[in-house]
C-alpha cells in the first residue's frame, strides 16, 4: 500500500506561514513546534476580556440544563447505540452561535454507552437511572463480544478476587476504561490526519520488516487500530463539516481540530480520567498570529478559549453510583496542564495560559477541565499573582512542581488524572488505583485475616498475639504482609492492562502517541498517614490489642503520646518516607505487563471516605469506618502546626520514590492568607515557592468561601478537616457551636448573614 | 528551672506557623507563657501563666525555628514573637530574636508594651518589626479592659519612634469597649505623631477562646458581647485614615 498525502506542500504552506523552525516540519514533534515558536508572556492579567454575549448565551443554555441533571444523576442516556467515533450524528449546544462545535452524542449531556469496558457496568448504570438496557447490545457483548472485564475475570487468580473483594487492593480499572492516557490532540491541529496517518504507516513500516513474535503482532494490529482510528476521526469531523485531514490554518480551527481529536477519544473511551495534556501554550502559537495578522481581536480570541472549555466542562459518562461514591461525584479529570519552565529557561506562561485561568471568571468556577498549574519560583511574577488570585477568588487550581518535573519528564510534560506525569505523546501509562496500606498492617497483626470478616486473605502466618503491639514483631510481619501484597499487586494489574490493551484498547489516544511508546505501570497507596501514625504510636506509646473470641484483633487502646505524621517531626515523618520506599522496592521486584517501569502514588484525592469505610479500628486511635485523610495529608486535626509545618512534612516524602505523584489538598480561608486582602495573593505565591523550593510536589489550594463554610454548618459530616485561621489562632470549623460559626463567616466575609 | 549560670531557659506555651496575620508573609509563630495583663477578651487564656509552659532553651527553640527558615525565608515571613506578653521573659525573648537574626530571619515582637521598659536597646536592635497592641487609649478604660496601665505601652511607643523601629498597630476593636468615637480619634492623633507606624490593624473581637474558658473552668467576662459588625470596623479604621494612618 503507498501513502497517501493530500496534505501536500499548498496545505502547509499556507497553514504553517510564518511558522520557524525545521524538525517538527519533517517529524511529528509538538513540543519542538511550541519551542521554535512561542512567545512567553511576562505581564499581568489587565489584558484579558470578560465574557460576550454570545459566550453567556450558549453556555447558559447548556447551564440550564444542570440542575435537571444533578436531581436526576443523568440528563439523558442512549443506552442502544455503542459509542464509537462516528457513531452518533453531530449535535450541538446552539449551532448558531458555537464557535467550537462536537459532542460526545447528538445533544449536549446526553450520555453514552461504551460496553466494551464491561457489559455489567454498563447495564448497571443503565439500570440505576432508570434505562432498559437494550436487547442487541445484550445480544452482542454478551454473546459474540467479549469485553475487557470477561477478559480479566478469566485470568484473575482466586488469591486476586479475594484481595480485590476485602478492599486491599481496590479501585482497580478491571470494569471501567482505565484512562490516564493522554493523545496528543495537539498533532491534529499541526499536522492534520493525513500525515499523521502517513506517519504512522512508517513506523508500522518498521514493524513489516521484524519476525512475527507475539510482541510484533500485537504491535503491527495496534498500529492498524491507530491508522483506522485516525481515518474515523477524519470522518466525524467531517459530519461537523470540519477537514481535519489537513493542518489547522486559524487560530479557530487550530482549537477547533485540537478539540475534535480529544472528542474522538472521549466518545470511545469512558476511561476513569481523560486528561488533555498541555495545550495552552501551544494554541497561543497560532492566537498570536491571527492576532498579529488582525483577523481575530482578544475579545475572539478569549471567545475561543471560552467556547473550547465550555465543551470540556460537558463531557459526561455513564458511570454506575457505586463508581460515583468510590470517586466522590461523577469526574472526568479532564486535566489540563499550564505554565512551567523550559529547559532553556524561558517560561512556557504565554497569554493563553492567562486565557484559561480567564474562563473560571467568564463562565464561573467549575472543577473542570481540572486546571493545574505547573509551578516554579522561576515563573513570571505577573503570572504567579494571577494564579493565586484565581485560586483565592475560586479554589479551582491546583499546582504540580515543575522543579520536580521537568527534569524527569521534560518540559512537554503533561498531567493525567491529578498528579500523574508523563511526555506527551512520548509516554502513557497502565492506571493502577492503589492498594490499602492500613489494613495490610492490620493483616500484619492478624496473620493474614480480613479485620472485618476474619476471612484469610493473606497467606496464613502467625498472628501477633502479645497484650501489647511490639513494633520490631510488627514491623517484621508488616514487611511479609507488603511483600505479598506488592506480588499480588503488581500481578493483577499486569492481568488487567492484557485485558484493556486487547479488548478495549484506546486506539484514538495511542495513534496521537509515538511508537514505541515508553509506559508506566501506575502502582499506588492509600492510607499512609494511618499506617504511620499507627506504627509511630507502637514505637513511641504502648498499644493494647483487643481480640474477639476468634482471637481477631478487633480494637486498640493507645497509651501515652505520640509524634504524629503532619508536624514536621521527623520521628513521625521518617516512617512515612520508609514506607514510601519500601512499598516501592517491593513493588520494582515484579515483572511488569510490556515491561512497563515502575511508579507509585500517594493519591486518594476523592476515595479516602470509602477506603476508610471499609478498614476496621487502626492503633493510631482511629475508629473503624472513619476517613483516611486525602492523598498524603496527615490525619485530620493530628496536624498541630499549621499548613506550612504539614506541607513540609508531605515534602519529605521522595518524589523519585513516587513518580506517580504525591498529593497534599490544603484548605483555607480568606484571613488564613493575610488581614489585608491585598496582600493574599502574594502571601499565596510566597506558599507555593516556598513549598516547591523544600521539595513539595502537588497542593491542592482550597480557599474558602461563605457559601462553603454556611454549607459546613449545616453538614459537618462533609467538613471533618476544615480549618478556620483567625490572627495566630487556628481551629475546627465544624466543633464551634453554632453562635462561633456565624461569627467566622461574618469575620471572615465581612457581611451580614 | 533557670540557673545563674548554664543556657538561658524560658517557658513556651506552643508554636504555630501563620500566612499574613501576625506579620509580613507566612511565619513562625512562638507563643510564649505568663502575661501580667488580664484583657477581658484575651482568646489565649491558657498562656497567661508562666508555669503552665514548657521549660525549653534557646537552643531548643532556635532549632525548631531553623527547620522552617528556608520555608519561611523563600515565603517573604520570619518569626513572631507572641504569647502570653514575650516581654516577661526578656532574656529568653532577647537571645532567641539575637539568634533569628544571626540566622538571618525577619523578626516581629507582638507585645503590648505594657513591660516595654524591660526590651533592651539590644532586643529591639534586633527586633525587624514590633506589633504593638495598644488595647484603648482611655486611661481609665485600658485599666478596667487589661488590669494595667496605658502609660508603659506609649512610652513604649515613642522609644520605639526614636529608635526607628518599624510598627504595626494591633487595636482590638470590642463593642462597648473599644469603639468610642472620641478614644479612637485621640489614638489615631497620636500614633499619627510617631513617625514608624506603617499600619493600624483594626481586629473585630472573636469569641472563638470561650471554649478555652470553659477547659480552664474561669467565666469568659465578654462572653455576651457580640463581635463588631462591618459597618463599625470601617467606622474605626476610616478614623485612623482621617489621621493619614494606612489601617486595614
Amino acid at each position: 500500500m503507498t501513502a497517501t498525502v493530500t496534505a501536500g506542500p499548498g496545505a502547509t504552506t499556507e497553514a504553517w506561514r510564518g511558522f520557524a523552525g525545521a524538525h517538527w516540519r519533517d517529524q511529528v514533534d509538538v513540543r519542538d513546534f511550541i519551542q521554535a515558536n512561542y512567545t512567553p508572556y511576562e505581564g499581568d492579567a489587565a489584558f484579558l476580556t470578560g465574557p460576550t454575549e454570545r459566550t453567556l448565551a450558549v453556555w447558559n443554555k447548556v447551564a440550564r440544563l444542570f440542575p435537571e441533571e444533578r436531581r436526576r444523576g443523568v440528563l439523558d442516556v442512549d443506552p442502544g447505540l455503542p459509542s464509537t467515533i462516528t457513531s452518533h450524528r453531530p449535535g450541538f449546544i446552539d449551532r448558531d452561535r458555537e464557535l467550537i462545535v462536537g459532542l460526545q452524542t447528538d445533544a449536549p449531556l446526553r450520555r453514552a454507552i461504551m460496553p466494551n469496558g464491561g457489559l455489567r457496568m454498563v447495564e448497571n448504570g443503565l439500570k440505576a437511572y432508570g434505562y432498559q438496557a437494550d436487547p442487541f447490545v445484550k445480544r452482542v457483548f454478551g454473546t459474540y463480544r467479549k469485553t475487557h472485564n470477561d477478559g480479566v475475570f478469566d485470568a484473575y487468580t482466586p488469591e486476586m478476587r479475594a484481595a480485590r473483594k476485602a478492599g486491599i487492593i481496590t479501585g482497580l480499572p478491571d470494569a471501567y476504561g482505565r484512562g490516564r492516557i493522554i493523545g496528543d490532540y495537539r498533532r491534529v491541529a499541526l499536522y492534520g490526519t493525513d500525515r499523521l496517518i502517513e506517519a504512522k504507516r512508517a513506523e508500522r513500516a518498521l514493524l513489516d520488516a521484524r519476525p512475527s513474535t507475539p510482541d510484533v503482532i500485537r504491535d503491527r494490529e495496534e498500529l492498524a487500530e491507530q491508522i483506522r482510528a485516525l481515518g474515523e476521526l477524519a470522518r466525524m469531523a467531517a459530519s461537523y463539516g470540519c477537514d481535519v485531514t489537513r493542518p489547522a490554518v486559524t487560530a479557530h480551527e487550530a482549537v477547533q481540530w485540537l478539540y475534535l481529536g480529544f472528542l474522538a477519544a472521549v466518545k470511545e473511551q469512558n476511561g476513569a480520567a481523560m486528561s488533555l495534556g498541555r495545550t495552552s501554550t501551544f494554541l497561543d502559537v497560532y492566537l498570536r498570529r491571527d492576532l498579529e495578522e488582525g483577523t481575530i481581536d482578544e475579545t475572539r480570541a478569549q471567545e475561543l478559549i471560552d467556547d473550547f472549555v465550555i465543551k470540556l466542562r460537558i463531557v459526561r459518562f455513564l458511570r454506575t453510583p457505586e463508581y460515583d461514591a468510590l470517586f466522590s461525584g461523577d469526574p472526568t479529570w479532564v486535566t489540563e496542564s499550564i505554565g512551567g519552565i523550559g529547559a532553556d529557561g524561558r517560561p512556557l506562561v504565554t497569554r493563553t495560559s492567562f486565557r484559561f485561568l480567564q474562563t473560571l471568571y467568564n463562565l464561573g468556577p467549575a472543577p473542570e477541565p481540572n486546571l493545574t498549574v505547573l509551578w516554579s519560583p522561576r515563573l513570571p511574577e505577573g503570572f504567579k499573582q494571577f494564579c493565586a488570585q484565581v485560586s483565592i477568588d475560586t479554589s479551582a487550581i491546583q499546582y504540580e512542581s515543575d522543579d520536580l518535573l521537568r527534569p524527569r519528564t521534560g518540559d512537554d510534560t503533561a498531567i493525567a488524572c491529578c498528579v500523574s506525569a508523563m511526555a506527551v505523546g512520548r509516554q502513557m501509562q497502565f492506571f493502577g488505583a492503589r492498594v490499602n496500606l492500613a489494613k495490610a498492617l492490620l493483616y500484619a497483626v492478624n496473620g493474614g485475616r480480613d479485620e472485618m470478616t476474619g476471612d484469610q486473605i493473606a497467606p496464613v502466618t502467625p498472628a501477633l498475639t502479645g497484650e501489647y503491639l511490639d513494633y520490631e514483631e510488627l514491623s517484621a510481619a508488616y514487611d511479609r504482609v507488603l511483600d505479598w501484597l506488592a506480588a499480588t499487586y503488581v500481578n493483577a494489574l499486569n492481568v488487567i492492562h492484557y485485558m484493556h490493551d486487547k479488548y478495549a484498547y484506546e486506539r484514538i489516544e495511542m495513534a496521537l502517541h509515538d511508537h514505541p511508546v515508553h509506559r508506566f505501570m501506575a502502582c499506588g497507596i492509600a492510607g499512609l498517614s494511618v499506617a504511620v501514625d499507627s506504627l509511630s504510636a507502637v514505637r513511641h506509646a504502648r498499644v493494647k490489642v483487643f481480640r474477639d473470641a476468634t482471637g481477631l484483633a478487633v480494637d486498640f487502646r493507645t497509651e501515652g503520646e505520640f509524634p504524629a505524621y503532619g508536624n514536621n517531626d521527623d520521628r513521625a515523618d521518617r516512617i512515612a518516607v520508609d514506607l514510601v520506599e519500601s512499598f516501592m522496592a517491593k513493588v520494582r521486584r515484579h515483572p511488569t505487563y510490556r515491561d512497563a517501569e515502575h511508579t507509585q502514588s500517594v493519591l486518594t484525592i476523592t476515595s479516602n471516605v470509602v477506603y476508610g469505610k471499609h478498614t476496621g479500628n487502626t492503633p493510631d486511635g482511629r475508629r473503624a469506618g472513619a476517613p483516611f485523610a486525602p492523598g498524603a495529608n496527615p490525619m485530620n486535626g493530628r496536624d498541630l502546626h499549621g499548613v506550612a509545618a504539614s506541607a513540609l512534612s508531605v515534602a519529605k516524602l521522595p518524589y523519585e520514590q513516587a513518580r506517580d505523584g504525591i498529593s497534599l489538598t490544603t484548605t483555607i480561608t480568606p484571613e488564613g492568607l493575610g488581614h489585608d486582602p491585598a496582600e493574599r495573593p502574594g502571601n499565596l505565591v510566597g506558599v507555593l515557592d516556598a513549598y516547591t523550593a523544600s521539595g513539595g510536589f502537588h497542593m491542592n489550594v482550597n480557599v474558602l468561601d461563605r457559601a462553603t463554610l454556611e454549607d459546613a454548618m449545616e453538614h459537618p459530616e462533609k467538613y471533618p478537616e476544615l480549618t478556620v485561621r483567625v490572627s495566630g489562632y487556628a481551629v475546627n470549623f465544624v466543633r464551634l457551636t453554632r453562635e462561633q460559626q456565624l461569627d467566622v463567616i461574618s469575620r471572615t466575609f465581612h457581611g451580614t448573614l | 528551672m533557670s540557673t545563674t549560670a548554664g543556657p538561658v531557659t524560658g517557658r513556651v506555651h506552643s508554636w504555630d506557623l501563620s500566612t499574613g496575620v501576625d506579620g509580613p508573609g507566612t511565619r513562625f509563630v512562638l507563643f510564649l507563657s505568663g502575661c501580667p495583663l488580664r484583657c477581658l477578651y484575651c482568646a489565649n487564656p491558657d498562656t497567661w501563666h508562666l508555669r503552665d509552659g514548657q521549660e525549653a532553651t534557646v537552643d531548643d527553640v532556635v532549632a525548631e525555628i531553623e527547620k522552617y527558615r528556608p520555608f519561611v525565608t523563600t515565603a517573604g515571613g520570619g518569626v513572631t514573637l507572641t504569647g502570653g506578653e514575650a516581654l516577661l521573659q526578656p532574656a529568653f525573648t532577647a537571645g532567641i530574636l539575637s539568634r533569628c537574626k544571626e540566622l538571618g530571619l525577619h523578626t516581629a515582637l507582638d507585645t503590648s508594651g505594657f513591660l516595654g521598659a524591660r526590651a533592651g536597646d539590644g532586643l529591639l536592635a534586633d527586633t525587624d518589626l514590633v506589633l504593638l497592641d495598644i488595647k484603648s487609649f482611655d486611661i481609665g478604660t485600658y485599666r478596667t479592659l487589661t488590669g494595667g496601665d496605658l502609660s508603659p505601652t506609649l512610652t513604649f511607643a515613642t522609644r520605639l519612634d526614636r529608635l526607628g523601629v518599624p510598627v504595626w498597630i494591633r487595636y482590638v476593636l470590642v463593642p462597648g469597649w473599644t469603639d468610642d468615637p472620641a478614644a479612637v480619634d485621640k489614638l489615631g492623633a497620636f500614633l499619627a505623631g510617631l513617625g514608624n507606624v506603617d499600619r493600624v490593624d483594626v481586629l473585630p473581637f472573636h469569641k472563638l477562646g470561650a471554649h478555652k474558658y470553659q477547659a480552664l473552668a474561669i467565666p469568659f467576662p465578654l462572653r455576651d458581647t457580640p463581635a463588631p459588625d462591618a459597618a463599625l470596623t470601617e467606622r474605626v479604621r476610616e478614623q485612623f485614615r482621617e489621621h493619614g494612618l494606612r489601617a486595614l
